[in-house]
């Protein structure tokens, strides 16, 4: 199956170079880091507190930076290593469709992120075994930030699909998810208005929603809606250059 | 099963190709020709459904190129200009994945991979990265990929770039070999190339159709335009003169220093022009030798490719061959 194919040539891809193993050990290291200086900290001052919500929250909310760092290191050359290659050329005269190419990038950066993320279950495993807690809150968290994580790949892709250039992919990137962040932070510079409507696409503010344990509609539809919106926004791009011309 | 009329694609203000229109019937072999950047390469990429034409209409084996891309990209195989391919993939891995999405599978996979790859010559770099190969191996890889579905229309933007001589001729004989089973569109702005593969020619030049034959015709043209070289050891001015009495002799041109004329001291050398079939040299002979001068050499100039082409570009004459 054509899909089948390009999925697995996208999958290998991250296998074959460097770049996997490194973004992967930089956000295991990070995320083990923050684990290790958030338990000592729970243990420290919060000893006998609610673990979920001195220990775990912190803990998913301090992911957030190290996913917003690395992400954008896999999405960067999805298009555009394929747009300065030329290959791009190549696969766009196979009877492939837009919507097949994109959805098999998007699969495969998911799939990785996915065993990227897996790696760091091995935290809650770990203080299981030492003092057993409540798993489904921790569940809900682990959602969220699957999720965050995929609306990062869609918004990456998209970045991938505008230049032919790795490095300027990966920096807009950073730079757009890192707006879409700090978009509520500052009350002060804000009307109350503007506030309430910068919240409701604020990724962060719906993620933290998850972080609390909790599986909100609302939140998951704002996260479906992010990564429909950059899927869409990707086609019309391939398509573009029907109008456009050049590659 | 070609099929192009009126087509015109611009990009900004720059218009690659206007109005160009021809036809390639089943299992012909046709050149595009034309110097770099006459559009050779926007034609290929609309007949392969990469983008559409601002106006007119392009189909390949019935299917439209803008509307029905898709089931026009399963009927072709396209080699693209600058044959990139994927620098960490294995030759025999990358030909599985171009059958893979083309949905080859089984036995038939297998049988293509092998087959392609004798034809194309890359048995000996089947487990080498394609990031590692040679440029003449890219260039066969991607013929290779284009070859792998057996497609019905082949469509080679400059195959023989950046191959040596003896693989110029091995891909040459291959692309020969699909005569009548395959048609084939392939460009090039090398012009022997033409006469030895197609059997048909379109020349264009910026973005225009300037001439359109077949090869035999264009052949008969070249060789229509007789042109003697007279290397005679004599004075100059004598010479030419003498020359200039021989009955069916046009025109005279000196031809010292020209091309791979040996400009000897004491010899002077010209060349002739005659009307077509008329048999001048060895009147041109006679007369040297009876005026007593040293003939050295009387041979045939064929008016080459590179001339007639040339010839067409400047004048920019539209239609077919006169």
């Amino acid at each position: 199956m054509t899909f089948l194919a390009l999925f697995r040539k996208e999958l290998q891809s991250y296998f074959v170079s460097p770049l996997f193993y490194v973004v992967a050990a930089v956000f295991l290291c990070l995320s083990g880091y923050y684990f290790y200086t958030d338990l000592i900290f729970f243990v420290t001052f919060g000893f006998g507190m609610n673990i979920l919500e001195n220990f775990w929250q912190l803990l998913l909310v301090d992911l957030r930076l190290v996913m917003l760092l690395s992400l954008p290191m896999l999405t960067m050359r999805l298009f555009a290593e394929e747009k300065k290659l030329g290959t791009i050329e190549l696969l766009l005269t196979y009877p492939v469709r837009d919507g097949e190419l994109f959805l098999a990038k998007f699969a495969a950066c998911g799939a990785v992120f996915g065993i990227m993320l897996a790696g760091t279950l091995l935290y809650p495993i770990y203080v299981h075994v030492l003092q057993p807690f409540p798993w489904v809150p921790l569940i809900a968290g682990y959602l969220g930030l699957f999720l965050l994580g995929l609306s990062f790949i869609a918004c990456g892709i998209f970045v991938s699909a505008l230049t032919e250039s790795q490095v300027v992919a990966g920096m807009a990137t950073i730079g757009i998810l890192l707006l879409f962040w700090i978009l509520s932070w500052n009350e002060a510079a804000t009307s109350p208005q503007l506030l309430r409507a910068l919240i409701h696409l604020s990724m962060f503010d719906h993620f933290q929603t998850f972080a609390h344990g909790v599986i909100d509609a609302q939140d998951v539809a704002y996260f479906v809606f992010f990564v429909s919106f950059f899927s869409f926004l990707t086609l019309r791009v391939l398509e573009a250059r029907k109008w456009r011309g050049g590659r | 099963m070609i099929e192009i009329e009126h087509l015109h694609k611009s990009f900004g203000s720059t218009r690659a190709v206007q109005d160009v229109s021809f036809t390639v019937k089943r299992g012909e072999i046709i050149g595009l020709l034309g110097p770099n950047g006459s559009g050779k390469t926007t034609i290929m990429r609309i007949l392969t459904g990469f983008f559409p034409p601002n106006a007119g209409a392009a189909r390949v084996a019935g299917f439209d190129a803008a509307d029905q891309s898709l089931a026009l990209r399963r009927k072709i195989g396209y080699l693209p200009e600058n044959v990139v391919l994927y620098p960490d993939m294995r030759v025999r891995g990358f030909l599985a994945f171009c059958a893979d999405v083309r949905r080859i599978n089984g036995t038939r996979k297998r049988r293509r991979i092998e087959a392609v790859m004798h034809d194309c010559g890359l048995r000996e770099v089947a487990d080498r990265l394609m990031g590692t190969l040679s440029k003449g191996y890219r260039q066969r890889t991607g013929l290779a990929q284009a070859l792998l579905h057996e497609p019905e229309v082949l469509i080679l933007d400059e195959p023989t770039v950046g191959l040596d001589p003896r693989q110029i001729i091995e891909i040459r004989s291959l692309i020969r070999g699909l005569r009548g089973r395959t048609t084939v569109l392939l460009s090039t702005h090398i012009l022997p190339e033409v006469s030895m593969t197609c059997e048909r020619v379109v020349i264009i030049d910026r973005g225009r159709i300037v001439a359109e034959d077949s090869a035999a015709a264009l052949s008969r043209r070249v060789e229509g335009d007789d042109r003697t070289l007279v290397r005679v050891d004599g004075p100059a001015a004598e010479v030419r003169r003498g020359l200039d009495a021989v009955p069916g002799v046009e025109r005279i041109e000196a031809a010292d220093g020209i091309g791979d004329v040996d400009a000897t001291a004491g010899t002077c050398s010209f060349i002739v022009h005659s009307n077509a079939g008329e048999p001048v040299r060895k009147a041109i002979a006679a007369a040297v030798v009876g005026h007593g001068w040293g003939l050295i050499e009387v041979r045939p100039l064929a008016l080459s490719l590179e001339d007639l082409f040339v010839r067409l570009v400047t004048t920019e004459a539209v239609g077919p061959l006169p």
